[in-house]
């Protein structure tokens, strides 16, 4: 287990050094250096600016002065918002980003996990028609359709909820939101979650465990429950991956002053350095998250013993 | 009282072309320490009567008749009632060794949770008894080996862990589905023989299933040969054997390798299983009997006691005399 | 002469293996009428083409255009007067033609982002899977490290740094959409290069490329089809995503995307403006979701 978890923890590097490099060099070949903006400096100002953020040397040492400040957790400086750099932004951004998309990723995987353990056991139920159509409409509903139609319900008609904003973790404006993404989550995990429980269920060892005269709480949560989640357990990795889209889209739909919110006011700016900033930020994390997945796997798996 | 009486068992699917019936009218005794064999080839009903028994059915399947279990009716017991009873006084092996094993859960995690279900042992205790039983099923390093996941046993061991597990509360009744069809030659024999000697330390009675005669002869003192889900000859093992009077026995013996045959060829019967869903109105074997007649397409023959043997009960036509004659000149 | 007559025996023999590989007739009309059975699958399929058609040839008959303001008739609610049928935006604009001209930018950056991102993973699994070895190893460690980066970010990260340009959006989302075709390819290429008519074809030195186009390639078509399908409600999607975010087309032209974030901005007060493009775009991508299943059990019945 620990070679293995040492190997692929090692494939990831290549990964994170490819995204790096590509996003710093199309930075880079970018016409027009960062502060050619509408007031023009003086030659002495951009001299300096120039030597601060290393503009004067060749590209090689620029991109290894990047990488070193980088692995000290510097990931850089904003050119828009001055005095900030991007770390500060991050560390005001991060906790919205992290509450709402990892607290509803939680929510949907323990909400998907259960409603599709119930949609398995009592097919053609209630829940079962609900999981389908939720899996459905989250399927084929972009989640920038789906968000403004919660506002509209129970923001404007039913006036329950206000319709965006932040106010410092107050659950009224983290509700929607979280609704949003906790819904597209589990259109996935919920349909997969049923879909892989009736096929174990129809296997031989369950067979099996009935022939023991076992009672069906126990066949479910001791011989189903862990084979039916393997296919789970990888929809996760790339579940993540399409989270961090529907969270950028989400906190721009309900205003959320998070990560995604930045990135995009920087892209609208032209604030090369935040996005590349955040561009390798979210990407380090989004590898690490397939990387706890594939181990969580490994784990899971009796089978996988490196 | 019988420990286990089956009477007129049925068992029907609900499927999208209507309704199938895949078993029919199966009646049988089994006293205690007793074989029982069930041959038939796939198709012919003979899994389902044992699934039925354990309840085990797919979720389309219904019973008819009556199984009883020390005057309990196993077909109509309550979910609970049943799940005290089996595991616990009838317990069963499986056809597939390799897929009838939870691959997610250790053997030790397999085998105490029977005990500590039936026998309120603690984990403990139960697992000292799993090491027992591993032993007596000739499982080295049974202590060792007993916390490792079944993908870390070979095909053989995994079967020998299943027949271990179906013991391990000493059932009255062993139900073992073509228990050696998916291992190699020797193995079978081994295992064969295992089960042999667990019967005879345990006093177990044991139903086999199988569609290998080699195996029935080997084992089983009762014989219930079976096809489009009827039974079509049923007795005492010595009697099937040496005198088979029904065209389908006869032809499955014939197609029995034979080491004392040497040159001559093996004979298969020809056609194939029967499609349930399509059985003719008559004997289901009509299709495929060399002997059958015009009346054999049309109606069902009954299963009767046979007049050449009062031990023997047969479904055919023709008369057990002139079967038999027509086989003793053929070998002659 | 010698060499002539073999080459010249060679293609012969590559126009008849080409020839073979592809499926006859009979398959496809197969396909077709299985397709065809799919009620659902036919019902998408007529209102997409339905939805293509308003697009391409609606605006050419409609009193207005797309940047039009008309200043009697500002967030007006669907009227028959005056043609507002799908009301007006804020600034007078009338809403229907809108729609039609987003959908035609929609419409086209998908088909055109599909097929480049379809082609480029033709070659790139292609190429893999006939190579082999190292060189396969290689590029489909790529293809993995293209799942495991989140792609909207990157796309941001390339639309901020080259521009909003149409050709430019198009690129940004090909080089996301790629992956699984190419995946797919790789490893219907595998299956086909063990077969014996390759064997064959190689025997009698017909060159590499050559064998990839004339028998590799028609026989992917169906694989192909079916992925391609597949990848068209994706790229729209992605497409309106990032006009959503105000990162695709640059106003006065719009696209659904374009319109949604507009309306979203005015849900209040004239719900329309959001509605319509919303329902238009969720329209398209359900239709092209039942097609492209459609499209799968139709030409891949064994995988129902």
């Amino acid at each position: 287990m620990w070679s293995y978890t040492f190997r692929r923890v090692l494939m990831t590097i290549p990964t994170l050094l490819l995204v790096i490099t590509v996003c710093y060099l199309m930075l880079h070949a970018t016409p027009g250096g960062p502060f050619d903006g509408e007031r023009k400096l003086s030659a002495a100002v951009l001299a300096n600016l120039q030597a601060k953020y290393h503009l004067d040397l060749p590209l090689w040492q620029q991109y290894l002065y990047y990488l070193k400040s980088l692995l000290s957790g510097d990931l850089g400086a904003s050119f828009r918002y001055a005095d900030w750099s991007v770390n500060d932004l991050v560390i005001k951004a991060l906790p919205v980003s992290l509450s709402i998309g990892g607290g509803s990723l939680l929510i949907s995987i323990v909400l998907g996990v259960g409603l599709g353990i119930i949609a398995a056991l009592r097919q053609n139920s209630l829940v079962d028609y609900l999981v389908m159509l939720i899996g459905n409409i989250g399927s084929a509903f972009p989640s920038f359709v789906i968000g403004p139609v919660l506002i509209m319900v129970f923001a404007i008609w039913l006036k329950w909820l206000p319709a965006g904003g932040w106010d410092d973790f107050q659950l009224g404006y983290m509700i929607l939101p979280m609704t949003l993404l906790t819904f597209i989550n589990i259109s996935t995990i919920g349909r997969v979650m049923r879909g892989s429980l009736i096929e174990v269920l129809s296997s031989n060892f369950i067979r099996t465990a009935r022939a023991k005269g076992l009672g069906l709480s126990t066949i479910v949560f001791r011989h189903a429950l862990k084979p039916a989640l393997m296919p789970v357990v990888s929809v996760i990795g790339p579940l993540a991956i399409s989270s961090i889209t529907a969270a950028v889209v989400t906190e721009s739909v309900f205003s959320l002053p998070g990560i995604g919110k930045l990135i995009v006011n920087g892209a609208a700016n032209r604030d090369y350095t935040l996005v590349l900033g955040l561009v390798v930020l979210v990407t380090v994390v989004a590898v690490l998250l397939n990387l706890l997945v594939d181990l969580a796997y490994a784990l899971l798996d009796p089978k996988i013993r490196y | 009282m019988s420990l286990l009486k089956v009477s007129n068992l049925g068992v029907q699917f609900q499927t999208n072309d209507g309704v199938v019936s895949a078993v029919n009218g199966v009646n049988f005794e089994l006293e205690r320490g007793q074989t029982l064999g069930i041959v038939g080839e796939s198709g012919s009903g003979k899994s389902q009567t044992v699934l039925a028994m354990m309840g085990l059915l797919a979720k389309n399947g219904r019973t008819s008749g009556e199984a009883l279990y020390q005057g309990k009716n196993l077909l109509t017991l309550s979910a609970k009632e049943l799940n005290g009873i089996r595991g616990d006084r009838l317990s069963m092996i499986f056809q597939d060794p390799m897929t009838s094993l939870n691959p997610y859960l250790t053997v030790e995690r397999q085998m105490t949770e029977v005990l500590q279900l039936h026998k309120n042992m603690s984990r403990r205790q139960a697992k000292a008894r799993a090491i027992e039983l591993l032993e007596a099923v000739r499982i080295p390093e049974a202590a060792r080996r007993i916390d490792m996941y079944p993908h870390e046993f070979s095909g053989g061991m995994r079967q020998r862990v299943m027949i271990a597990m179906a013991l391990l509360c000493e059932p009255e009744v062993l139900i073992a589905d073509e228990p050696t069809t998916a291992l190699d030659v020797t193995v079978q024999a081994q295992i064969l023989q295992l089960l042999k000697d667990l019967q005879r330390d345990f006093g177990t009675a044991i139903v086999m299933i199988t569609h290998d005669l080699g195996v029935v002869a080997g084992l089983c003192e009762k014989v219930l040969v079976m096809y489009g889900g009827r039974v079509m000859e049923q007795g005492d093992a010595d009697s099937l054997f040496y005198q088979p009077s029904h065209p389908y026995t006869i032809g499955l013996l014939g197609a029995l390798p034979r080491l004392d045959h040497d040159g001559s060829e093996l004979v298969s019967i020809p056609g194939n299983p029967p499609n349930m869903a399509q059985l003719p109105a008559g004997c289901p074997f009509s299709e495929r009997c060399s002997h059958a007649g015009p009346r054999c397409a049309s109606e069902l023959p009954a299963l009767a006691v046979s007049p050449h043997n009062g031990r023997v009960l047969r479904a055919c036509h023709k008369s057990a005399h002139e079967l038999i004659d027509i086989r003793e000149v053929a070998h002659a | 002469m010698f060499k002539m007559k073999q080459s010249s025996l060679a293609d012969a023999l590559s126009a008849n293996l080409a020839a073979a590989p592809v499926q006859g007739r009979s398959p496809w009309r197969d396909a077709r009428e299985r397709f065809l059975r799919n009620k659902a699958a036919v019902i998408s399929l007529i209102l997409l083409v339905l939805i293509t058609l308003a697009c391409v040839f609606g605006p050419f008959f409609l009193p207005h255009t797309y940047e039009d303001t008309d200043w009697d008739a500002m967030s007006l609610a669907p009227t028959l007067q005056n043609w507002h049928l799908f009301g007006t935006d804020e600034l007078g604009r009338d809403l229907l033609v809108r729609c039609l001209i987003g959908g035609r930018i929609s419409l086209m950056v998908g088909f055109l982002a599909t097929l480049t991102s379809v082609l480029l993973g033709i070659v790139w699994g292609a190429t893999a899977g006939f190579l082999g070895g190292k060189v396969d190893s290689l590029m489909m460690r790529f293809v993995d490290m293209m799942y495991a980066v989140p792609y909207l970010l990157i796309a941001i990260l390339m639309v901020t740094l080259l521009g909003r340009d149409f050709y430019l959006v198009v690129l940004t989302i090909t080089v996301f959409s790629w992956m699984d075709m190419a995946r797919v390819v790789r490893g219907q290429t595998l299956s086909i290069k063990s077969k014996e008519y390759i064997e064959a074809a190689r025997a009698i030195g017909v060159s590499t490329t050559s064998i990839i186009f004339s028998h590799v390639v028609p026989n992917l078509l169906g694989i192909v089809v079916i992925y391609t399908t597949v990848t068209v409600p994706g790229v729209i999607l992605t497409e309106s995503v990032l006009s959503f975010l105000g990162l695709g087309v640059q106003e006065p032209m719009t696209s659904w995307g374009v319109l949604i974030q507009d309306g979203c901005g005015v849900m209040e007060s004239t719900p329309w403006i959001l509605l319509f493009p919303a329902a238009l775009l969720s329209i398209t991508l359900y239709c092209a979701n039942y097609i492209g299943d459609g499209m799968r059990d139709a030409l891949d019945p064994k995988d129902r």
